[in-house]
């Protein structure tokens, strides 16, 4: 079942989402912790991620990747038409504590359009930060209306 | 150091069932600064045909990660250096959305270990069920602990 916003037969491959910002501060990883129950404090102080040898206090892998997810489930207009959904942490996102925070900008593209049937296409997004990447295999599975 | 191939296909026993709530889907959803009112709002949900609020797709990490943490990682036999672990991949199959209402149990099973470059590689998968028995998801996660002597950023 699904009710998506997007029709499986106007998409083609090549098919953009369009690139958005995401900015991130210290506030949300805080917020993210209580909500996700992943209080590593490599995600809120700063003293302990330095001294595992990272830059500065870091966004959590799966916070990014939530944020990656509602570039594709809001194009496609329902999130539970994901069907498959992976990405690999290549680098993490360095939040400074300041009132800017980080920004990430998320956007992707359909790269396959997989099954007629089961009206499925295959998304590759891209996710920067600071101008690296910071998913690298980053692939969702939708299925469309 | 690196983990005993033993482990490899080892299951660990599903977990309690965890009670998913409105609230807590609310308060997920509300940490991403995602206002899609899917989340929050069960009107909404049923016009998606829904028979209440749905989680966001990667809420279903929070509760693999935690059986993964709580069975494997912290498992003394397998020995893991949880100070040296950093979270390498994560992929999601989903049969179909969390929503509000679930009771879901993860089942964790040791799917690869390995050893790179003195890292050890470890790939958990968690399938999660509802309280029927239904599978709702499964969880692909690949957790890395570094060697001792080796910086971050060449791990990544």
């Amino acid at each position: 079942m699904t009710t998506a916003r997007i029709s499986y037969d106007t998409v083609e491959v090549g098919t953009e989402v369009p690139m958005r910002e995401f900015r991130v501060n210290r506030a949300d990883l805080v917020r993210y912790a209580g909500a996700s129950g992943d209080f590593n404090p490599i995600h809120w102080n700063e003293k302990f991620a330095k001294e595992v040898g990272l830059p500065d206090v870091i966004a959590h892998g799966a916070y990014t990747m939530a944020q990656a997810a509602r570039v594709v489930t809001e194009w496609a207009g329902d999130p539970g038409a994901l069907v498959e959904y992976g990405v690999r942490f290549t680098r993490p996102v360095v939040v400074p504590n300041d009132d800017k925070g980080a920004l990430i900008e998320i956007g992707a593209k359909v790269t396959a359009k997989l099954d007629d049937e089961a009206r499925t296409v295959r998304l590759d997004i891209m996710a920067t930060s600071a101008g690296q990447k910071v998913l690298g295999r980053a692939r969702a599975v939708v299925r469309l209306a | 150091m690196a983990l005993d191939q033993s482990f490899v296909g080892r299951t660990y026993p599903p977990t309690a069932a965890y009670e998913v709530g409105r609230e807590k889907i609310r308060e997920f959803a509300e940490s991403l600064g995602d206002t899609n009112p899917v989340y929050t709002d069960p009107e909404a949900a049923r016009a998606l045909g829904y028979p209440d609020v749905i989680a966001p797709p990667t809420f279903i990490f929070t509760i693999t990660f935690k059986a993964a943490g709580k069975q494997v990682v912290e498992d003394p036999q397998l020995g893991l250096d949880y100070s040296r672990v950093v979270h390498g991949d994560q992929r999601f199959e989903y049969t179909r959305p969390v929503r509000a209402g679930d009771h879901l149990s993860v089942t964790s099973i040791i799917d690869s270990i390995k050893s790179l470059a003195g890292n050890d590689i470890l790939s958990v998968r968690g399938e999660v069920h509802d309280k029927a028995g239904d599978h709702v998801a499964t969880s692909f996660t690949t957790l890395v602990a570094r060697a001792a002597d080796a910086e971050v950023e060449e791990s990544r």
